[in-house]
């Protein structure tokens, strides 16, 4: 039985080649970056407040259906009022403000008030705050699909748009303006993050919180801010994704948060929970892994390789790839 | 207890402020713990009721729960439907909140696929107990081999759980009941020529639950043999938590590394609650099949897992009778909720009865009064702005089943207006994190308007979608609870001291 999978997986190999191993490579790390983009905000939040923030997923969601309205505000895909580089900018501009502030509205009603309480209390709510979401959207959309349909965008009479338009071919293979959006604008984000954590004042102090809240509260840091903060930033990352998943997929619908959340939050485990860098890699690395399993093995089986490769990981390597090992003091 | 029957059953009644303020901090006690014990135990009608409840001796209670179930079809559920909706589901998730109560009340770990578990046993009796393979065994034999099936993922999860913390483990479980899910509705795979899982279809045709020949079949027979399974279950539970073991899971929930030094096994444990809750699940799974006569795998989503959630964390984490209370509780809003109801009125009184509660909890009374009074005059005024300018189109519908007088206060247009109405959630939405983040008299100001927000949303766009409705409901009572009463209603209060 082993062998027959094995021997199945060995001949789609062969049978795909190089370019259809190239175009899962590149499916591969497109998809990764969007996971990696929602992956920083689990991993940030969790590394100052030691809280899985179930509703990232759902931030995310959110954020794809705010960028869908603007769209749909400037006469939608095939009948744009405005240019599309605008439009595009436009869209990712206010999903991202209108995720950033939902993500601080959460953490203020939320979370906040439980601080103090007993661990599994936040974890809870933040369950409820998923749910609250994406039962609220599904009122809102009456549980309909919407669609983008990012590929026509800008096209003449509804042909396929410029988005759609190869900007490379290795071997046949194309890789479209759109896909190259998501990477480019992924790591531009990335970029401005490190930076932002790295080289900054406020980064210097949200560390600190991460390191030791109480001790940062006593060195004179407003502790609170800066989780609103911190909030607002990963908030703001998962709506740019939302808007990157819109024009790359196309398709967005209110459950779309929970699987693609999880998946991230998956890739911020194997790379190193609280670990900046390491949910990029983790979120590349589990990208990469649902597209060759669809691949090789099919599109069926893909999120039980996602959940094996994280059990996987919880039991050889619990701090991830690039995680510190944390010494618990009592 | 005997002499005057206004003496407040518990040996640690409210101090009174003066005394306490004489007397100082009780020695032995830590003040801060001691305050926070007394607030959460005292507050309002909820806290005389649980505080008048736990007088009551276990024992007591359970014979009395099971004396009122089992006369209930005589007098309240006279009707085979309303035995169907409320009797058989209410035990189902009594059944339900039983087990996850095991993992996540006794011992604290937060498991997220518990759905998982209640599908596997559902789908081995499925497949064990239906026309789909042609295997027809026996539901003395199905039963076990269900909890089987449970419990040794829940054995395997467990284990690789041994060095995670609770976040991970969340995680992991979670995970589980996602790919439980994808295995059972996409992957499929075949096995003796046919899909294993049935995929979306699922498997159809379970047969009826048949104990030794003999084949339970109607409302009624199942009522009956739930109500003793139920308690059964619930009895087995008690005397787990009230064992050696039981103890041991507190301990470590409250501390593992305490409780670790202690010489407790502390990763033994888990894995045992985990088995406890899993086979418990199973158990009713399989029970679950064999009365919808099919194991569909939408029937075990992320909702099923969140309604569960709801019922034992508004019962109280931990307490064996919470879950009963809970289950009612979360059952009757499911089927009052229902678009084909025999009762829509029902409806109505969820939501005006909770705020009603909500508003008569606030303390001082003249914040209440105040509350009521902004209330009602934001409800005319708006009402009477809306009528003067947009024409007595947008006040002049009728609300959902009766209560006429209510379109008189509340605005409820002629024809429904969908952009409206999304814009009137996200307005409430929006209002309510508002006035969460408003403190004192500004945050009782904002909140008549906010109330009547609510109402006119309820009234317009929430009884409309009921299915919906009853999650978001679940969800915003989650986050509720857990700032104002972590609890429940009738759990004890836990406080963690750093």
């Amino acid at each position: 039985m082993h062998h027959l999978v094995l021997f199945n997986i060995i001949d789609q190999i062969r049978s795909l080649g190089w370019p259809g191993a190239f175009s899962l490579l590149r499916n591969g790390l497109v998809l990764g970056s969007l996971y990696a983009l929602i992956a920083l905000g689990y991993t940030m939040v969790y590394g100052i407040l030691k809280l899985l923030n179930f509703a990232h997923g759902d931030i995310y969601m959110v954020g794809a259906f705010i960028g869908y309205g603007v769209l749909v505000a400037f006469g939608g895909a095939l009948s744009p009022t405005i240019p599309i580089v605008p439009l595009i900018i436009l869209m990712f501009a206010v999903s991202m403000a209108g995720s950033g502030f939902l993500g601080v509205a959460i953490e203020r009603v939320a979370y906040r008030p439980l601080r103090t309480a007993p661990r599994i209390a936040p974890l809870i709510s933040a369950l409820g705050v998923a749910f609250f979401l994406e039962s609220s959207v599904q009122l809102l959309t009456n549980s309909a699909h919407y669609l983008y349909n990012g590929y026509q965008l800008g096209g003449k009479n509804g042909n396929f748009g410029p988005l759609l338009n190869p900007v490379f071919t290795v071997d046949g293979i194309p890789v479209t303006v759109v896909q190259t959006l998501v990477i480019l604008t992924a790591v531009a984000l990335m970029g401005v993050l490190v930076y932002l954590v790295y080289r900054t004042k406020f980064g210097k102090a949200m560390r600190a919180v991460a390191f030791d809240r109480e001790a940062a509260a006593m060195m004179g840091i407003d502790t609170d801010r800066i989780i609103s903060m911190t909030f607002f930033i990963g908030s703001v990352l998962a709506g740019a994704a939302g808007v990157m998943y819109g024009l790359y997929l196309g398709d967005t619908y209110f459950f779309l948060g929970f699987l693609f959340g999880l998946k991230a939050f998956t890739a911020a485990v194997v790379g190193g929970i609280g670990s900046i860098p390491g949910a990029m890699l983790g979120g590349i690395l589990i990208g990469l892994a649902e597209s060759f399993s669809t691949g090789y093995v099919g599109g069926q089986w893909s999120e039980l390789v996602v959940f094996g490769l994280l059990i996987g990981f919880l039991i050889v390597r619990p701090t991830g790839l690039l995680g510190s090992h944390a010494i618990q003091k009592v | 207890m005997s002499d005057t029957p206004d003496t407040p059953g518990p040996p640690e009644p409210p101090p009174e402020p003066q005394s306490s303020a004489e007397s100082g901090p009780k020695i032995g006690v830590d003040s801060w713990v001691a305050s926070h014990g007394g607030r959460s135990g005292r507050s309002g009608p909820i806290g005389s009721i649980s505080r008048a409840w736990e007088s009551i001796p276990d024992v007591a209670r359970f014979l009395a729960f099971v004396a009122i179930a089992l006369s209930l079809p005589f007098w309240l559920l006279k009707s085979e439907g309303d035995l169907f909706n409320f009797g058989l589901f209410t035990l189902l998730f009594i059944g339900m909140g039983l087990g996850l109560n095991v993992d996540v009340g006794f011992a604290g770990l937060l498991d997220l696929g518990y759905v998982a578990a209640f599908g596997i046993g559902g789908y081995a009796y499925a497949l064990l107990s239906s026309g789909y393979y042609g295997i027809h065994w026996p539901a003395e034999v199905v039963i076990p081999i269900a909890m089987l099936a449970a419990v040794i993922p829940a054995a395997v999860l467990g284990f690789s759980a041994r060095r995670l913390l609770g976040d991970y483990l969340a995680i992991v479980t979670l995970f589980f009941a996602e790919a439980f899910l994808v295995f059972t509705n996409v992957s499929n795979p075949t096995i003796f020529g046919k899909g294993i899982t049935g995929g979306a279809n699922g498997i159809p045709q379970a047969d009826p639950l048949t104990f030794f020949g003999y084949q339970l079949t109607s409302s009624k027979q199942l009522y009956f043999f739930l109500v003793g399974a139920v308690a059964l279950v619930a009895a087995a539970l008690y005397f787990a938590n009230q064992s050696r073991t039981g103890r041991a899971w507190r301990a470590s929930r409250e501390d593992p590394l305490a409780a670790e030094v202690m010489s407790i096994p502390v990763n033994r444990l888990k894995i045992l609650a985990f088995i406890f809750s899993w086979a418990v699940a199973g158990l009713f799974g399989a029970i679950y099949v064999a009365i919808l006569t099919s194991a569909v795998s939408t029937n075990y989503s992320i909702g099923l897992l969140i309604t569960i959630y709801a019922v034992i964390i508004l019962g109280g984490l931990g307490s064996i009778a919470g879950v009963f209370v809970g289950a009612i509780i979360i059952n009757c809003v499911f089927v009052f909720l229902e678009p084909q109801t025999d009762h829509p009125e029902a409806k109505r009184w969820i939501f005006y009865g909770v705020i009603i509660l909500l508003v008569a909890t606030l303390k001082p009374w003249y914040k209440a009064v105040v509350l009521c009074v902004g209330t009602i005059a934001s409800g005319f005024i708006v009402h009477a702005i809306v009528s003067a300018t947009a024409g007595s189109a947008w006040t002049s519908g009728k609300t959902v089943a009766g209560a006429g007088w209510l379109s008189h206060w509340v605005v409820i247009p002629k024809v429904s207006h969908g952009n409206v109405n999304n814009l009137l959630y996200i307005g409430l939405v929006v209002a309510v994190v508002l006035v969460a983040m408003l403190k004192g008299w500004w945050r009782i100001i904002a909140l008549g308007p906010t109330i009547y927000l609510a109402a006119v949303v309820w009234e317009n766009v929430l009884t409309e979608n009921p299915g919906v409705t009853a999650f978001i409901l679940f969800g915003a009572m989650l986050v509720g609870l857990m700032i104002k009463r972590p609890q429940g209603l009738l759990g004890t209060a836990r406080v963690e001291i750093v």
